[in-house]
């Protein structure tokens, strides 16, 4: 409780958790773009080449002045984003070794030059070492507006240029065609990441950057299917993780807030692709699941209505050996469907057993109907052989929709014989 | 001699001596054709023909090798708004989270309007362009939702968006619905009768003939251009499909491989009167 209050109380604190709120909601507005143009690992290799920048820029200039640090982020990331090009344009090297083998020769570079500052026997190196992992509980106040102001910078730019982004993302030769200044467009776009990743390093580190950049989005991308939106939750999932990695990082004192902030990231990164609705992955198991019980009751319901019919009559109490006259089913499976099916008012029960409610015999019809109508269409259409049909048209009973159904009837003229001779069932 | 006469006499497109590479690899051989406007003409010609790397240049997109296109009598960047591009429905990635009404707004899309919203009167040409090919009730549905023939579709409609003069459009007839064929073929005969041009890029030779007026048929070289019925003859088909020229093709790989330049240096040719092709 005492740490709570210490908490409200600092003002600074406040300061550092807008601080790291700005930063990481600028690298998830500005790599929201950089996701959609699938540069995720683009993203990866510019922030590691960001690192020998850094370092050299506190060699020249023997301070940590944020101005100075940003200065040779800019260069060695534009830097390591021009030799990409280079490498996988005019070698024969693919695209991603090219990325590979730039971001391992910055990233080599950079450590080279850290462990030489930390060698020396100066009394400033000590913060730079923050730059590996993050620690924005070491800025002081005035960096903290420096980055602050750029990272609005970056927002209102993103803002600004959204509708030109938009299209040089999506379709670049029409952006040519039109006349566009793609050239000049797709500068500004690369400076924004470049500067977004310098920006950011300060509340993540080098080395995990890329996941502030790509992760928001790719959270994002599993909730909606708009692009402003997309990057509205990026924002909003980028901003809390950061809170959140603040919050600990300043609650145990010497914890980087890096690695917290990441944490929070994929936390919510990892619900998002589980838990969304509709694009989740529980959300299709369940489909799935849904698919399935609803092919089970209507195979059940089919295969009493078969019998029905084989006794000539519909209106009739059946008892469960009769089904397995018809079709085999597994007993667990069996029993679910009937009670859902009694559930659903499509049986009635008597001791052991069952009868179609009038409902359930509409629903038998039409399943019936479906089966019998698309194996119509196979061989009047499709000529299939009338032997091969069956089981296509087994599966189909239960997709086809009812404007599906329509155009079915329509385009057969409402036959009354399937072409095994049955007669097709129409509503009573 | 008034610029007025000499704007209607000179062709809608006029291609002159153009080659091109594609990776380096020459695909196009002095291409030399002029095209009058008010009519739908078809660039035809086998796969690997260099149909695309001649749509592309035309549009700017690529560097020639040798030779210059005029669009209006005038170079494309001062006709811009004139002309309109279709690129091939494949090219883009039809996931990306945009919705139809999006796609089409892009038409409007100008270098004047640079960080600005689009007006009033750009939404309703981006209505009308929807109804035109009827995608207006899909509006607002994502891209990703779309058959291939409505994908298709949404293009064209973003090209009619444009309300341009010349619509260059690669391969819109692949992968598509009857009911889209229909839509596309109506909307271009519409666009004709209103004296506009239209340039397609067409593999399929079944249905060429009865797409389009005019034709551009297409081998690594020209094999001829003209009016359909001139162009449609047993021997200039035979020689647009029937196998490439072999000397010409391994010259070509040779090319490729050596890192040769296809034009020795200061050839090029950037501007010039044009003697044509007639």
């Amino acid at each position: 409780m005492e740490e709570l209050s210490i908490w409200w109380t600092d003002s600074s604190l406040w300061l550092v958790a807008a601080g790291t709120f700005l930063l990481s909601v600028s690298a998830a507005v500005v790599g929201s773009f950089t996701f959609l143009q699938k540069r995720s690992l683009v993203g990866d290799a510019v922030a590691h080449s960001i690192l020998p920048g850094l370092a050299l820029a506190f060699l020249i200039s023997g301070t940590k002045d944020p101005w100075w640090l940003l200065l040779g982020a800019l260069i060695s990331g534009w830097l390591s984003l021009m030799v990409m090009d280079y490498l996988s344009r005019r070698t024969k090297l693919s695209q991603d070794t090219a990325i590979a083998s730039v971001l391992s020769v910055f990233f080599g570079l950079g450590i080279l030059l850290l462990t030489y500052i930390q060698n020396q026997a100066s009394g400033h190196q000590s913060g730079l070492d923050q730059f590996m992992f993050g620690q924005a509980a070491a800025m002081s106040k005035q960096d903290l507006w420096v980055y602050m102001g750029l990272s609005m910078l970056l927002i209102a730019i993103s803002i600004l240029f959204y509708k030109e982004f938009k299209l040089i993302s999506f379709n670049p030769d029409f952006a040519v065609s039109i006349g566009l200044p793609v050239r000049l467009l797709r500068i500004l776009q690369n400076s924004l990441m470049v500067l977004a990743i310098a920006l950011g390093i300060q509340a993540v580190g080098v080395v995990l950057m890329a996941a502030l950049l790509i992760t928001p989005s790719a959270a994002a991308r599993s909730y909606t299917d708009r692009l402003r939106s997309m990057i509205l939750i990026a924002s909003l999932i980028a901003g809390v993780s950061a809170l959140i990695g603040t919050a600990i990082s300043f609650s145990a004192p010497g914890m980087p807030t890096g690695p917290w902030i990441v944490m929070g990231l994929s936390v919510i990164a990892l619900i998002s692709l589980f838990l969304a609705p509709n694009k989740g992955i529980l959300s299709r198991v369940l489909l799935q699941r849904r698919n399935q019980r609803k092919i089970s009751d209507e195979n059940v319901l089919k295969a009493f209505y078969h019998f029905g019919e084989r006794q000539g009559t519909l209106a009739k109490w059946m008892e469960l050996e009769d089904l397995n006259k018809v079709r085999e089913f597994r007993l667990e499976e069996l029993q679910a469907a009937l009670k859902r099916l009694l559930r659903k008012g499509h049986l009635l029960r008597q001791g052991g057993r069952y009868q179609f409610s009038r409902a359930g015999l509409d629903e038998a019809r039409r399943i019936v109907r479906l089966h019998r109508l698309w194996e119509m269409y196979l061989t009047t259409r499709l000529r299939l052989k009338s032997d091969h049909i069956h089981p296509i048209a087994e599966t189909m009973e239960h997709i086809i929709t009812p404007e599906i159904e329509a155009q079915l009837l329509e385009d057969l003229d409402y036959p009354e014989k399937d072409p095994h001779q049955s007669p097709i069932p129409y509503q009573s | 001699m008034s610029t007025e006469g000499q704007l209607h006499r000179a062709p809608v497109l006029e291609v002159h001596n153009l080659s091109a590479s594609y990776n380096r690899k020459p695909v196009l051989w002095d291409i030399d054709f002029r095209l009058e406007g008010g009519q739908i003409a078809g660039i035809v010609g086998p796969n690997g023909s260099g149909k695309t790397t001649l749509l592309r240049n035309i549009m700017g997109l690529m560097e020639a090798d040798s030779g210059y296109v005029k669009l209006f009598g005038g170079d494309l960047k001062d006709v811009r708004e004139k002309v309109s591009y279709v690129p091939q429905r494949e090219s883009v990635d039809w996931d990306f989270p945009v919705s139809v009404r999006e796609v089409v707004e892009m038409g409007r899309f100008r270098s004047r309007n640079l960080m600005r919203r689009l007006k009033a009167q750009d939404q309703d040409l981006v209505d009308q362009a929807l109804e035109k090919v009827g995608m207006l009730e899909y509006a607002q549905r994502q891209i990703s939702q779309l058959s291939g023939g409505q994908q298709q579709r949404v293009f064209l409609a973003r090209a009619l968006a444009q309300n341009a003069d010349l619509y260059l459009m690669d391969e819109p007839f692949v992968g598509v619905d009857a009911a889209t064929e229909d839509a596309i073929l109506g909307v271009l005969s519409a666009l004709r009768n209103q004296g506009k041009t239209v340039v397609i890029v067409h593999h399929d030779l079944q249905t060429a003939y009865q797409y389009f007026d005019s034709m551009i048929l297409l081998n690594t070289r020209l094999v001829a251009y003209g009016p359909k019925e001139k162009v449609f003859t047993k021997e200039t088909l035979q020689e647009a499909y029937g196998g490439r020229l072999t000397v010409l093709s391994k010259l070509s790989e040779v090319i490729a491989q050596s890192e040769f330049p296809v034009r020795e240096r200061g050839f090029k040719e950037n501007t010039g009167s044009g003697d044509g092709g007639a």
